[in-house]
């Protein structure tokens, strides 16, 4: 079953009643780029408020010893700081990318369950607004009036079951709507870690609903024994806010980092099999959220070192396997992603002895800064657990979820840079957008690394600490997040002139990098169905295999 | 510039019998994640000397039996619907189809009898709330299950008689129901 949008005519009816019109086209629309553009633009949103949350939040922390926000006030902004960064920013944004081209690069005609995936973002969308309301009034993660903490814990549920509808939506696209010719092999690189994300999203939501459901009837029937009321909430709901669950929303990004290395080095991608890999491995991550795994625990201490008996073996085994499963093995799926870079980036001639220089733009940029800062968050999050280090209880998990999330915020907006000739009709202006790439990774940086020096210092995941040497440390956080602020608000303002037509130099063309995907066989924008005439597939990278065979035959012709 | 040659219109690849098929991973992981944490807390209350069930409160055997043996009937009806449209028997369909709604409706009258019987309260401590979420998510998808029915139905005798996989996703909802219900009655109504 196929819904596909037509569009529709409009002359001869009022200026008003055509934009009443067209937002309602928009609003009930079933084409997945409006659908996954409604879903970025309100991430963005959400990412937006979230960094004014952070701001307050590092702003507060300057001083380790006054407080200026009462205390009630503040465990909702450290509540709201978790939600934003997770469901209000990286979850929208990569859903939204996936959503909006995924079926592009499939060949297909439409999404699989295009009114699903529309209920899923509005679900969302009713979520979010929802858990704001209950966060500014004292309802969020161990929040203190009883009526905004069961508002709370719907609207996670609605937001559960949206992600939910999207995984389902995604996956099914991906095994059932490719082109003739493609096989599972033969998907591009982003397509396939959509499909990991989508399925990780229908492994876990379901779990975080149940759980939901849980401490919804507990705390709404007044019973608040079996889970311990609203201070509950984090101890059986907080893993889906935490590490290495979080590892799984950020896949998409990796996957926008995977398809755009190829075509920035004008290449094939090498071992397309290990960086799928690659990708799936860090879909492990979701498996934490689907144990429920909340705090791993790994203590070290010359006892790991020493093995006794068959007891000491096992009981040192369970402590060292899961988090060796849960954190190192999506770790060492970055990595794999990590090494194909360098085999891309590795400088090659072509046959007339030329070197192949690479086509550097802002996506890649973007996607390239957002997976190092994901591999970064990645690497705090494998070293937290580790109890001799004594980093349980500080900063090290914020640090380690700001540098995840906004990692991940950074890879999509390298995908929106990259795609935005397909979903607008106009490539965004990549001298502008270039360095707000850089500017964005200077933000991540001083917003995340400040508090990996602090967690190893001792500051505690709350506000105060009385150490003064720290407060430098919390400046720079400050300084990040505003740099990141900065980079987020100029992006969306680039973007905005895209969508309203204001730059007109930036026109796109069908294919402006040279891609090796057929999305980029279509027309800029592409059209309603995206395909005039559905590709016959042949191999992985159907654009260069045909733009290689036109290159010989032009050259056979010229002799 | 030679462009890419267009490929033969696409086949159906079943996408509403994948969809079913990864919908009912999404119910598996749901009931999965609640039974796991109906497990700890039980055995932390076992552990701590406690009685899990409350006092005065018995699980009806029956109701909860007939509705574990309701639901393969339940099945079979959802199967022979798809049978019975394969050979364009439009009578047995619709029949098949309307009994299947019938049996799902019994079972959630037979949970409801099951409350009733049990008396639990849900502010009742540990027990009352946990019983009532769980066994309330399942009623709340035994709705979407009947509503399920109701559209597959709708759509057969509305004309649509040569789609089959609507008919194929209905059956795999209430497959996917059928272990859900399995693990449910064991967990909660046996195991206790």
């Amino acid at each position: 079953m196929t819904t596909i949008d037509s569009s529709h005519a409009a002359s001869g009816e009022s200026s008003l009643t055509r934009l009443l019109a067209a937002d309602v086209d928009w609003l009930t629309s079933s084409d997945h780029k409006k659908i996954g553009r409604l879903f970025m633009g309100a991430g963005l949103l959400g990412l937006l408020a979230t960094i004014v949350v952070n701001l307050l939040i590092a702003a507060e922390r300057i001083d380790g010893g006054t407080a200026i926000i009462d205390s009630d006030a503040w465990t909702q902004m450290l509540s709201s700081q978790r939600v934003g960064l997770i469901f209000g920013a990286a979850l929208p944004m990569a859903a939204g990318l996936a959503i909006a081209v995924v079926p592009l690069q499939l060949g297909a005609r439409a999404i699989a369950f295009p009114r699903l995936v529309a209920s899923g973002m509005y679900l969302w969308l009713g979520g979010f607004i929802l858990s704001v309301i209950a966060l500014a009034n004292n309802g969020g993660l161990g929040g203190g009036d009883a009526d905004m903490v069961d508002l709370f814990l719907a609207a996670h549920g609605l937001m559960a079951l949206g992600f939910t509808a999207v995984g389902t939506s995604l996956v099914t696209s991906v095994l059932t709507n490719r082109a003739p010719g493609m096989t599972m092999r033969r998907v591009p690189a982003f397509t396939w870690s959509a499909m990991v994300f989508g399925l990780g999203l229908v492994l876990v939501m379901p779990v975080l609903f149940g759980t939901l459901v849980y401490l919804f009837v507990d705390h709404r029937s007044g019973a608040r024994e079996a889970f311990g009321g609203n201070q509950g909430i984090t101890t059986w709901a907080g893993w889906v806010f935490t590490q290495p669950t979080t590892f799984l929303f950020a896949i998409p990004a990796l996957g926008v980092f995977a398809e755009l290395l190829p075509v920035t080095f004008r290449k094939r991608m090498p071992m397309r099999g290990l960086v799928f890999a690659g990708l799936s491995l860090v879909g492990i991550g979701a498996l934490a959220g689907t144990s429920q795994q909340f705090r791993f625990e790994v203590p070290w201490e010359g006892s790991q070192l020493y093995l006794g008996g068959r007891d000491d073996v096992r009981t040192k085994l369970y402590d060292v396997l899961p988090w060796a499963f849960f954190h190192l093995l999506p770790v060492l799926g970055a990595v794999i992603l990590f090494m194909t870079m360098a085999l891309v980036a590795k400088p090659e001639k072509n046959d007339d002895g030329e070197r192949i220089s690479p086509n550097v733009t802002a996506g890649f940029l973007f996607s390239f800064f957002g997976f190092g800062m994901i591999l970064v968050g990645m690497g705090g999050a494998v070293l937290e657990p580790i109890v001799d280090l004594g980093l349980i209880g500080t900063v090290m998990s914020e640090a380690s979820l700001v540098y995840i999330a906004y990692g991940t915020v950074l890879g999509i907006m390298g995908g929106v840079a990259h795609w935005s000739t397909k979903l607008w009709g106009r490539a965004l202006d990549m001298k502008k957008a270039a360095p707000l790439a850089l500017l964005g990774v200077a933000g991540v940086v001083l917003a995340g690394f400040p508090h990996y020096i602090a967690a190893f210092n001792d500051q505690p995941g709350g506000l105060a600490y009385d150490n003064s040497d720290l407060q430098i440390l919390n400046i720079l956080v400050l300084v990040g997040h505003a740099l990141m602020g900065l980079s987020v608000v100029a992006f969306a303002g680039l973007l905005a002139s895209v969508v309203l037509g204001g730059d007109a130099a930036g026109t796109a063309v069908d294919d402006p990098f040279d891609g090796h995907t057929i999305e980029w066989a279509t027309t800029s924008p592409a059209p309603a169905g995206n395909f005039v005439d559905v590709p016959q597939i042949t191999s992985a990278e159907p654009m260069l295999d045909m733009k290689t065979a036109n290159a010989a035959s032009d050259a056979g012709s010229a002799s | 510039m030679e462009a890419l040659a267009a490929g033969p219109a696409p086949a159906p690849r079943n996408q509403l019998t994948i969809g079913a098929v990864i919908g009912s991973m999404a119910l598996a992981m749901l009931t999965g994640g609640m039974l796991a944490v109906w497990a700890v807390k039980r055995s932390a209350s076992l552990a701590d000397g406690e009685a899990w069930l409350p006092s005065g409160v018995t699980v009806p055997e029956v109701p909860t039996n007939v509705m574990l043996i309701a639901f393969p009937a339940l099945c079979s009806f959802a199967q022979w619907a798809i049978w019975s449209a394969k050979r364009n028997d439009r009578a047995n369909t619709v029949f098949a189809l309307g009994v299947t709604a019938f049996i799902a409706l019994l079972i959630v009258n037979a949970q409801a009898f099951v409350y009733n019987q049990m008396g639990v309260v849900a502010a009742d401590g540990e027990y009352g709330s946990m019983f009532y979420a769980i066994t309330g998510t399942f009623m709340a998808m035994m709705v979407v299950g009947l509503l399920l029915s109701a559209v597959t139905a709708f759509r057969y005798l509305a004309g649509r008689t040569r789609d089959l996989e609507i008919l194929t996703a209905h059956a795999i909802f209430w497959y996917a129901m059928t272990a859900v219900y399995s693990a449910i009655w064991f967990l909660v109504y046996v195991t206790k």
